[in-house]
């Protein structure tokens, strides 16, 4: 007789462009470098910030539709099978075909077979974060075709044989007089007088690319949304590129990871006041095409679907962590993120960077992986980007966690490869301290009567400037100041009255006072803006 | 009423002064402050640093340690520790595997006020000069942290209350909803990253030309001050409880070592 496992069925992690390539603090070091990087993704994110600020500022409900946003993608996570297949009938019965892939290996091997059934070597793209985490393109041209990017942030990239840096504008690590140079080195045919004015720059690829998108038979795109009700799919952009491509090739191919569903038609309706304003800091978005099955005589004639799990199902099985799958990929927490602003996007590896990415990528390809586990770990928890999150995807909560499942991990691990100089030994060593003397109050009290001895060193300008080991990090930017002679709880027990114990009886009614003084927050505010400079409310007291 | 005072670890152990200050506004005010003694830590040093496990004592002796005192309510001059009794001390529990103590810690968690919260929305304080007697007669600028900003939502309680000090000249540093890159063990892990941070933190501070840096948490302070420090800036940093706590009869002196005596001898 053979045994029968009657556990859970194994999750399997993805695999493709969601990977680190050397731990976060060590690429971020690198990056932080390079001041013209720096210079760029300062200006420009601010830049998006402020846009967005002011059009999520214009409506009335936006919390209600962050809300909403939210509540329509757990019902999908919640549904994810049924919707799935209910999608697939829908657009199957309208033309097209569905195609089902596990990974980013079978995505591509599916992409390629279709390309080649049409006897092409070169096809045309749209802008797709899918085809960049399988990795859609290096696969193909491993495989004699050529895939070229119609996006211009995209195309710009691909030029200059980079990696995108960020989701909505992949080369916002450049500037205009860098993207001229990398114009005039790679396309033909360019004047050797372009200058740098953004109107000439989009001129010079709109010459490069007309000529692709007349000619081309096939297109990949990606999916901003699937409707499982009608078996629509649609794709949202600004360049009109994307409704070239969707619209003049005889065969499209559509790259779709499971959790870009949407129940109905109506559900679009949230995500399409959601996700301009979120993204690009717009009302509207100036192209949404939206397309169910197959027209004769109009439009692509083939229409392929495939939809890709690559690890979201694993995702999906973490109960915290299955938040990530709402994100409709707007990019506005990397646009608040102060971490992002600094390291840039290649520090996090992935195709998907910052604070998304640094929940997103580690889920999706484990975080075993080595380097991905430091991805939650890149991040102060400043929480700026939940507040900027469209569908409220808490990602200091799951960074949280992610951490929780990494210690448990390493822990598990148990081996320390750099001994005691390990960072990972140190950090143990300074929690499992840190742990016995916060279990107590006596024991911080005894602790604590040692800090007179901190004297010793810190010198004659009361100050630690260098600290050995992991706290090295902190003294390489900062000191570190004298600790006080005496502890407060040292100091109270000495000075402080003793309290009678009471009862609860005697207990005053907070909430009754908090009623009470409904109006003070208020009128403390007024005292104040009349005694000298006006602000603002940092962060007005919004619903979560 | 009877104050129960959680002093956070960090203010316990590198600046009592500000526990010193808190205790002393509350007691201007007629109120009886006491320390449950057994207490140590908010425990989100280990939870931020994925150590739940190590988390879960720390969280069951804050619990245990609040609820051997009866008090009307809790305070701790800190946005960010309060906002982790009730954002993540009943999370370790759970995972602890204690409903019983997660209930507890929502229940402490929903009595422990941060200080400028307690102060306006309990105690109905509207003007500290005339309500508190604050005097203070320096260019203050303000950073408004994160959890207390973010977590909380305590808008500009802090710099409302700093803004009605008499003599305080105040003045509105930018981007100052940005966060100074400390972020407990982010602070050294990424220590890069937290120093590219706080060098622009420090930068606004500077360009206010205050000649002190206010906020309502040490742990930010400490980096933002430490930075400051590295710089040789004559900038200094202080709690708003320590600017609360001056008057005129004692008031609060930047100019060397900052200390702060306390009157009624405390």
């Amino acid at each position: 007789m053979t045994a029968v496992s009657l556990g859970m069925p194994r999750v399997y992690h993805g695999e493709g462009n969601i990977f680190e390539t050397e731990a976060f603090p060590k690429y971020a070091a690198k990056e932080l470098t390079n001041e013209q990087l720096r210079a760029n993704l300062g200006f420009a994110t601010h830049k998006i910030r402020t846009k967005r600020e002011h059009v999520v500022g214009e409506l009335p409900d936006w919390q209600g539709l962050r809300t909403a946003g939210s509540m329509i993608k757990q019902r999908v996570m919640a549904n994810l099978p049924e919707y799935l297949e209910m999608f697939e009938k829908n657009f199957t019965a309208a033309g097209g075909h569905v195609h089902w892939a596990r990974n980013a290996e079978e995505a591509n091997q599916i992409a390629l077979d279709l390309i080649r059934a049409e006897g092409v070597d070169e096809v045309i793209k749209i802008k797709s974060m899918a085809t960049a985490e399988t990795g859609l393109n290096e696969y193909l041209r491993e495989n004699g075709v050529e895939a070229i990017e119609t996006d211009l942030a995209e195309e710009i990239v691909q030029l200059a044989d980079d990696r995108p840096s960020h989701i909505l504008v992949p080369a916002i690590h450049f500037n205009r007089t860098q993207i001229r140079d990398i114009f005039l080195k790679k396309i033909d045919g360019v004047s050797v007088d372009l200058s740098n004015d953004p109107a000439d720059l989009a001129e010079a690829s709109r010459i490069r690319l007309r000529d692709k998108f007349l000619q081309s038979k096939v297109a990949v795109s990606g999916v901003n949304f699937g409707i499982a009700e009608t078996g629509s799919l649609s794709i949202v952009e600004s360049e009109g590129n994307g409704r070239m491509c969707l619209t003049l090739p005889d065969t499209l191919i559509s790259f779709m990871g499971i959790e870009k569903l949407l129940p109905s038609f109506e559900d679009f309706e949230v995500f399409l006041q959601l996700l301009p304003r979120s993204s690009t800091g717009e009302r509207m978005n100036p192209y949404t095409s939206l397309w169910t099955g197959v027209t004769p005589g109009d439009g692509p004639q083939n229409m392929h679907v495939i939809l890709i799990d690559n690890g979201r199902t694993a995702v999906l099985d973490d109960e915290v962590g299955r938040q990530a799958l709402h994100c409709i990929r707007c990019s506005a927490c990397m646009n608040v993120c102060p971490v992002y602003e600094r390291a840039g996007g290649h520090a996090y590896g992935s195709t998907y960077p910052g604070p998304i990415g640094a929940i997103l990528s580690p889920q999706l390809g484990g975080i075993e992986n080595e380097y991905n586990s430091s991805l939650p770990f890149a991040s102060s928890l400043c929480g700026a980007c939940y507040d900027a999150c469209p569908v409220k995807i808490n990602i200091p909560d799951v960074l949280v966690h992610l951490r929780g499942k990494a210690v448990d991990h390493e822990k598990a691990q148990g081996d320390f490869k750099g001994g005691k100089k390990d960072p990972h030994y140190q950090m143990d060593a300074m929690m499992f301290g840190a742990k016995q003397l916060f279990s107590s109050g006596k024991l911080m009290s005894l602790a604590e009567k040692g800090l007179p001895m901190s004297k010793l060193v810190t010198g004659k300008d009361h100050k630690i400037s260098k600290f050995p080991g992991l706290v090295g990090g902190w003294t390489k930017y900062r000191d570190i100041p004298e600790p006080p002679k005496e502890s407060f709880r040292n100091w109270w027990k000495k000075e402080a009255p003793k309290a009678s114990r009471r009862d609860s009886s005697e207990r005053v009614d907070i909430q009754a006072l908090i009623e009470q003084n409904k109006g003070k927050v208020v009128e403390a505010h007024q005292q104040a803006e009349q005694r000298g400079q006006t602000i603002a409310h940092p962060a007005e007291e919004k619903e979560q | 009423m009877r104050i129960a005072l959680f002093s956070t670890c960090i203010v316990d152990g590198m600046y009592p002064k500000v526990a010193k200050a808190t205790v002393d506004i509350l007691e201007r005010l007629g109120h009886e402050v006491v320390y449950p003694q057994g207490q140590t830590c908010c425990s989100q040093m280990h939870v931020n640093s994925g150590y739940f496990d190590d988390a879960y004592p720390i969280v069951k002796n804050h619990v245990e340690s609040f609820e051997e005192w009866d008090f009307d309510v809790a305070v701790a001059p800190s946005g960010s520790c309060v906002a982790s009794l009730g954002h993540q001390q009943p999370m370790i529990a759970r995972h602890g595997g204690n409903e019983d103590l997660a209930k507890r810690a929502e229940m402490l968690a929903d009595r422990t006020f941060e200080l400028s919260n307690l102060l306006i929305d309990v105690l109905g304080i509207t003007n500290a000069s005339e309500q508190l007697g604050s005097y203070f007669p320096h260019h203050v600028t303000f950073h408004s942290s994160c959890h207390g900003m973010r977590l909380l939502h305590l808008g500009t309680r802090q710099q409302d209350l700093l803004r009605t000090v008499e003599g305080l000249e105040y003045t509105q540093i930018e981007d100052i909803d940005q966060c100074c890159g400390f972020g407990g063990t982010f602070s050294f892990k990424n220590a890069d990253t937290s120093g590219a941070m706080v060098a622009d933190k420090v930068m606004h501070i500077e360009k206010t030309g205050a000649s002190v840096c206010a906020g309502g948490d040490v742990s930010c302070l400490m980096n933002i001050g430490g930075a400051l420090s590295r710089k040789k800036s004559d900038v200094r940093t202080l709690h708003f409880a320590e600017i609360l706590a001056s008057t005129k009869e004692s008031p609060l002196k930047i100019d060397g070592p900052v200390s702060l005596s306390i009157a009624g001898g405390k």
